[in-house]
This record gives C-alpha cells, structure tokens and sequence, in this order.
C-alpha cells in the first residue's frame, strides 16, 4: 500500500541529526525494553510472520505513522496483530485485565531464547521455475498500487534499472503479508541516480530488492 | 500541594505496562523471556561483532574472499547467526565505489552484526533522503566524498541484509586483528562515514 512507511524520496522530514555514536544507548527509555520484548516475544507466538508484523505497522493513518517514535509504532503494529489473531480482544486491550486465559499456545520461554534467535527464520526457497531475468538485464519496475503490502517502493516504479544480482527464490513478501508462503526469485536491480531522479548531474546508484513479479523486461 | 519530583507516567509508558500485565495474566508471554530479549540485545549482540568481522577480513585475504562470496557462512563461522542475519551480504568500499545501506519501507539491519539500529536509521529523515541525495545526507555525518567516487545506496526491501566492509585505513600496517577492531565504528559499517586513520 502507498501508505505513510514508504519514505524513499520524501521532503520536508528534517535533518538527520544522529545522536553521536559513542553516547547512543541501545534504549532510551524502559518503555522501549518492553516494547521490544513484547513485539518479539509475541512474534514467537506463530499467529503472524514478518511480513504480517510490517503490514500492521504499515495500516495506520500515514499521520500517525509519521508522528509516532519507532515504538510506538510497534506497539501500534502490536495491538492490531493480537486483535486480529484473537489472542486478545478489544475489551482486554482497554481494561487491561484478562477475560480468559489463553489456549492451546506455544508461549516463547525465557529458557529457549538464546537457542531461537540463533536459529533465526531463513526465507530463501527452492524453485522449479528457471530464472526470467539475467544478471546484466534491463527491467522495468512494474507500476503497481496495491491496497495490501508490498515491498516495491514507490519511488521505483515504473523506473527502468539492471539486474545486478540474482539473489535466488526467497519467500515472497507480499503475499506472505496475506499468511500465503510462496517462492519467488529475488534480484538486487541497479538504478541509476538520474533515472530515479531526473537529475542528470546525480552519477549514484540505488540498489534495490525486487522479487520477480515486481519487474518486466525493459 | 507537596511538589512531586517524579514525573507522571506518560501513556506510552502505561500502555506498554498495560499490555505486559495483560499478556503475562493470559499466558501469552514469560516475563523470563521478555528479560532475556533485552539483556540479548542490550548486552551480548552489537557492533562489536561486525567490527571482528571486519578486521579478521582486513586481516586474512581467506577470510576475505569467503566473506564476500558467502557472507552467510563467513560470519557464522565466527559465531554470529540468526535473526534478522539470515541472509547476509557483504559490498566492499574501494576507491571508486562507497557503498551506503538503508530501509526505506521499515527499518531492516543485520541484527547479529550490528545489533538493534539506532534512532537516526530507523527514522523518517534518513530513510526518505538517503536515495535521493546521498552526498547530502553522508555530509551531515561529516562525510565527504570525492566526485569521482560513486556513492552505491542499497536499500533493503527484501530479507537480504547488508553489512559495509569498510577501506581499512592507512597507518595500520602491521596491526593485529585486535588492534584494528578497536578502530571500526558501527557508523562505518553501515556506510555513513569511513573509518579513521590512527591519530
């Protein structure tokens, strides 16, 4: 969806202004630890996939998103994720007491942490299909504008670019954002500065991850 | 009226308490856990790992080549794996090319390298202009960069994770891995500034 996390391009958003790196704390306030905590922990739950987690986040008012710091971001990604997968339900969230206990769980234990993050989640997949793109080819970003999640950012659609790496089948995000857990091949394609710009001067480059059905032959 | 000297919760802060009670009381999360996922990412994951990677790769021309190929493999043999790190990909400044990495959709970063991102890289001001105008936003962190060189931006839309192997600076012939660790920010490996020579 073109909605307010798809940045690439925006004006008027300020200066970066980083915090210097030797004085950054990892969290700026205790509320962060546990919002943290309680997103990941929550995410071990099995009911949603990473794709579904973005996608939460990505539903709210583009206002909203823009305004709310990284957390409460999360925590608003959080609240719809656990309503929608009845885990909790809207009278819990607002009186903060459980009506029931929950059933039938598998609830992340403190104990099996270090063991699963280890492990972590791989997403690349085996494909039948060869592959339709080349290194070396030139594609075009498909203007598409779905309602759902997509991980085609706007400011690359409709812009022509090459493909620099073949990245093989990995998971497909947007459909995964639906709970469907298909393959496709993924490309990193390479875009000139001027071609995402307009500004012949730029002599960059962005590269940017695509899967397959986000691109056509230029 | 007694003046109180500790600030009222704000409701961000009751909110998170709010929904840590309510899990907790429904079984749905161990506080045990909640513990251990900070104290992982406060303490134990951070940019000193992917400054051990870096080093050992400025190091061991082995090590090198492996790490660029398969930059999965190669860091896992040094002990970092799992989320978020997944699938990792190394892209090597040189004096033609200096290479930058964002999320522009989210806020994507190879966890077992670099630990959690900081504020700046997960924000709207950093994420929306570093496409567009690079050389501007590397000059607010003090980065210049030659016209001829080209700034690569590599925006992680996918779950390919990019780590910056950064130019290892001159001065340091001779230094021992451990030596030349100390001298790699977590700055660089994300591409926002090179590494300094030893003064």
């Amino acid at each position: 969806m073109n909605g307010g996390h798809d940045l690439g391009g925006m004006h008027g958003l300020g200066p970066v202004d980083p915090e210097p790196e030797s004085e950054e704390p990892v969290f700026h306030a205790e509320w962060e630890r546990r919002a943290f905590a309680l997103n990941l922990a929550s995410g071990f739950l099995g009911k949603w996939n990473i794709d579904q987690g973005r996608f939460a986040r990505e539903r709210q008012h583009p206002a909203d998103y823009l305004r709310n710091s990284y957390y409460e971001n999360w925590m608003a990604g959080l609240e719809t994720l656990l309503v929608e997968a009845g885990l909790v339900t809207e009278a819990e969230l607002r009186s903060g007491k459980a009506d029931e206990k929950a059933e039938g769980v598998r609830v992340l234990l403190g104990e099996n942490v270090e063991k699963v993050l280890s492990k972590g989640g791989p997403v690349t997949m085996e494909l039948d299909d060869a592959p339709r793109f080349r290194v070396g080819d030139r594609v075009r970003v498909r203007n598409i504008n779905p309602l759902g999640h997509t991980r085609s950012p706007r400011y690359a659609r409709g812009k022509t670019g090459t493909i620099a790496i073949d990245h093989g089948g990995h998971v497909f995000a947007d459909r995964n954002a639906d709970g469907v857990r298909v393959g496709q091949r993924l490309y990193c394609v390479s875009f000139a500065g001027s071609e995402l710009w307009g500004d012949s001067e730029n002599r960059d480059t962005v590269r940017i991850d695509l899967w397959e059905p986000h691109l056509e032959p230029a | 009226m007694p003046h109180d000297h500790t600030d009222p919760p704000g409701d961000i802060e009751l909110r998170v308490k709010a929904l840590e009670s309510l899990l907790v009381e429904k079984g749905l999360v161990d506080p045990a856990a909640l513990d251990a996922l900070i104290d992982t990412y406060e303490h134990k994951v951070g940019p000193r790992n992917g400054a051990k990677v870096v080093a050992r790769a400025w190091t061991d021309a082995t090590f090198k080549t492996w790490l660029l190929e398969d930059a999965t493999d190669a860091i896992a043999a040094l002990g970092y794996t799992g989320r978020q790190g997944e699938h990792m990909m190394v892209t090597e400044n040189t004096p033609e090319v200096h290479n930058v990495v964002v999320c522009t959709l989210c806020s994507c970063y190879p966890w077992p390298v670099l630990g959690l991102p900081p504020v700046w890289y997960k924000a709207a001001p950093y994420r929306s202009r570093v496409v567009s105008d690079p050389r501007g936003v590397l000059r607010e962190f003090g980065t210049e960069l030659a016209d001829d060189v080209e700034v690569r931006v590599w925006d992680s839309t996918a779950e390919m994770r990019y780590l910056v192997l950064p130019m290892r600076p001159a001065g340091t012939d001779g230094w021992s891995a451990e030596r030349l660790e100390a001298l790699v920010t977590r700055n660089s490996m994300i591409g926002v500034e090179a590494v300094q020579a030893p003064e």
